[in-house]
């Protein structure tokens, strides 16, 4: 592994090269690179520089104002946030199982919203690279670069997420930031005609879903011993699936894997989440570095997402998903889990075809035109929900008072999950492919496609507001250190 | 013999004693409004009913009809007089339209759209006031009120408890409520008072139930406020 590369003994001795922004990501970011004279990588770190803080200032909100306000984290997946919050909400309302209809509207409107994300990651920020190489001209290397060379590709790229979109805007009033789910349940079934709307569109869709798997694979399989060992890392594998071990994106429980495929644990509730996992912080960076408690912080360390789903998954539920995984684990004949993280992409695009299939499949379902829409039980004072959002894991847990007012929010954010493993990633990239070398805009480019490839939404995942630790450092004209204070994660300064 | 004034050279008809503003509601002739209400009496405070009357500045919910008067109400003066006040009342309070359960049928932001406010333009004062559910069945959050009164009135007039009042003055004026700890839930009020269902913004919410309307069906999704009225005639007719 490359962990030496987080700290440099030396840093004031080094060149320091900056990534920023990077690019065709969600959310803002930046990578570091320090090196030695004769260009060797001595620190590689991503930086996330921009702060959200939701968690903070929910506190105070009435409850059920919850799924509406936090879904503001986010522009492209806010529907992973309105649900997961609203499933904290449904335990606060003491409702554990929803009704039919509500529950699969729910469903409905979640796979629509995985399906246009993983769209346009794929299509829109991502396959420029694939396609044109790593090291293709800057500005030829990007989605208008994508629809004038290949304007088949991009155009079902395009539709795709339109269809995603649609779904989002039929169930929940808007394509971006409207309303469903309220304590316990939905605000309304689909009518006949938008379902029939949506239907009418089925078919094409399941037919760009299932070109969109064969184009990732061959260009995959086109270079696979390169993809394979491209910012390759060896790790844990945390995930939702359900009582039976299928891929799951709604509910179910957890499970994580080894890096070898060896179960660590399996059917965790979700509710315990707290006793498998703890976040880290590290003084360089406003995301956190979540790990399984049991493994340490050191070790424990995990990656989410659609590799982690599809790696960790018994089957997919649906067939022509299913019959794409098996295919896409055979790569490894040991039978391990998949571990490039190019090969997210080919994941990403399964569970696409997953979301299609089950888009179909729901809409076919009678439940989804009517029926009860809203529970009410035992309310309950703490709620947790967690959710397979389209970049992973996302865990939110809301505390209340007496009143019904927000005393204590946490969220894990996918993004935040593999925050040490887009670290890992980079410093395998930088010490594999810029150790040494003089750098060009085109190898630079080789760490922000190890970091795409894991699809992060960095304006998701920097919420914590007063626990950053901070140090501040005096340096006099020399560069030499005079005096540093330092404020740990308790809050408190002490000079160093 | 009826007796006539106009509005915008449009003849509206009245009756002795009514106001510029009951004459024109009858005859279906909208003037913007967000604190007057005809089951109350009028109150001119929120302005935004500011209309000129043969010349002079005059709030249309206070101010008599008189026989043959020439009121402006759509000139492009007023307009932007009203447009003015509508970004004062969202700067001084904490309208977050985004994430509060009343939009869509909240009559601020209807009558900011009917007056054709975009956006806010004015820096935010963004005023530090909490949220008081100490009610099991109501919440007020005070970061949205505007100062209508209304609640004020409904409780006094209708309810007979005058749970509510407005204390301080100027840009300190704020919304009291009549308890030894001025916490809601040590009133004897009901979520089946008039004035749980009078609030024309979401200062004063019923618990437990935010975003129950789907988009789309929210009263002002469809039809402006200049045809559906005032939220309080729709909180009425709820059938929940």
């Amino acid at each position: 592994m490359n962990h030496d590369l987080e700290t440099a003994e030396h840093p004031e001795t080094l060149k320091r090269v900056v990534i920023e922004p990077l690019t065709r990501v969600e959310g803002h970011g930046k990578v570091t690179l320090l090196l030695d004279e004769d260009e060797h990588i001595q620190q590689a770190r991503l930086h996330i520089v921009e702060f959200r803080g939701f968690e903070k200032f929910i506190q105070g909100r009435p409850y059920w104002e919850v799924p509406v306000l936090v879904q503001r984290l986010c522009g492209i997946c806010p529907v992973s946030h309105h649900l997961a919050a609203a499933k904290a909400v449904d335990a606060l309302v003491g409702v554990r199982q929803l009704p039919p209809t509500a529950e699969k509207i729910r469903r409905l409107i979640h796979f629509g919203q995985t399906l246009q994300s993983h769209a346009v990651h794929f299509f829109h920020l991502s396959s420029p690279d694939l396609l044109f190489g790593f090291e293709d001209e800057v500005s030829h290397r990007n989605i208008v670069g994508v629809i004038a060379d290949h304007p088949d590709i991009a155009l079902k790229g395009v539709k795709l997420r339109k269809f995603g979109q649609e779904v989002i805007r039929v169930v929940s009033g808007k394509r971006v930031h409207g309303t469903l789910a309220v304590p316990g349940g939905v605000n309304k079934a689909l009518s006949r005609e938008d379902r029939d709307y949506l239907l009418r569109q089925t078919d094409e869709v399941l037919a760009w879903s299932r070109d969109a798997v064969d184009l990732v694979k061959r260009l995959y399989v086109a270079n696979s011993a390169f993809h394979d060992r491209f910012g390759r890392i060896d790790s844990h594998w945390l995930s939702l699936v359900d009582s039976d071990g299928n891929l799951e994106i709604y509910d179910g429980s957890l499970r994580t894997r080894d890096d070898s495929g060896c179960m660590i644990f399996d059917q965790a509730p979700c509710d315990d989440y707290a006793e498998f996992i703890r976040e880290g912080i590290k003084p360089w960076t406003y995301m956190k570095f979540p790990f399984l408690i049991t493994l340490g912080r050191e070790d424990g360390w995990y990656r989410v997402g659609p590799l982690a789903r599809v790696n960790n998954c018994d089957q997919i539920a649906t067939p022509l998903a299913e019959a794409q995984r098996r295919e896409f684990l055979a790569q490894d004949a040991a039978g391990h889990p998949i571990r490039a993280p190019l090969a997210y992409h080919w994941a990403r695009m399964i569970e696409l075809l997953h979301c299609a299939e089950a888009i179909v499949g729901l809409l076919r379902d009678p439940d989804i035109l009517g029926g009860e829409l809203q529970l009410r039980g035992e309310p309950r004072q703490e709620g947790i929900g967690v959710i397979e959002a389209p970049r992973g894991t996302l865990f939110h847990h809301y505390r209340i008072d007496e009143q019904g007012l927000i005393e204590k929010a946490n969220l894990i954010v996918s993004t935040t999950n593999n925050n040490q493993a887009m670290n890992e990633s980079i410093r395998a990239v930088a010490r594999e492919f810029l150790d040494g070398h003089e750098l060009t805009e085109g190898l630079l480019n080789h760490i922000e496609v190890a970091i795409r490839a894991y699809d992060p939404c960095l304006s998701c995942a920097t919420h914590a507001v007063g626990k950053m630790p901070l140090s501040l450092e005096l340096l006099d004209c020399n560069g030499r250190l005079l005096n540093r204070l330092e404020r740990n994660s308790r809050g408190s300064c002490e000079l160093a | 013999m009826t007796a006539y004034f106009q509005i915008d050279g449009v003849p509206i008809p009245f009756e002795s004693g009514q106001t510029i503003m009951d004459a024109a509601l009858a005859a279906g002739q909208y003037i913007p409004h967000l604190c007057h209400n005809p089951e109350f009496r009028p109150h001119g405070s929120c302005r935004v009913c500011t209309v000129r009357a043969d010349g002079r500045f005059v709030a249309a919910c206070t101010f008599p009809a008189s026989e043959g008067a020439k009121v402006e109400c759509a000139s492009d003066e007023l307009r932007e007089l009203r447009n003015g006040l509508l970004q004062m009342l969202f700067v001084e309070g904490n309208h977050v339209c985004p994430g509060c359960e009343k939009s869509g049928a909240c009559q601020l932001q209807a009558v900011a759209y009917y007056c054709e406010m975009l956006a806010p333009e004015l820096p935010h004062f963004f005023p530090r006031r909490h949220v008081d559910a100490s009610h099991p069945d109501l919440a007020i959050d005070y970061g949205r009120c505007i100062l209508c009164e209304l609640c004020v009135r409904a409780s006094r007039e209708v309810d007979g408890k005058s749970i509510f009042a407005i204390g301080g003055r100027g840009i300190k004026a704020h919304l009291l409520v009549d308890s030894p700890s001025g916490k809601l839930g040590d009133t004897d009020m009901s979520v089946h008072d008039k004035a749980a269902h009078v609030c024309p913004v979401g200062a004063i919410l019923i618990k437990h139930r935010g975003y129950d309307r789907p988009i789309g069906q929210r009263l002002y999704d469809q039809r402006p406020v200049s045809v559906v009225g005032d939220v309080i005639q729709a909180e009425e007719t709820r059938d929940d």
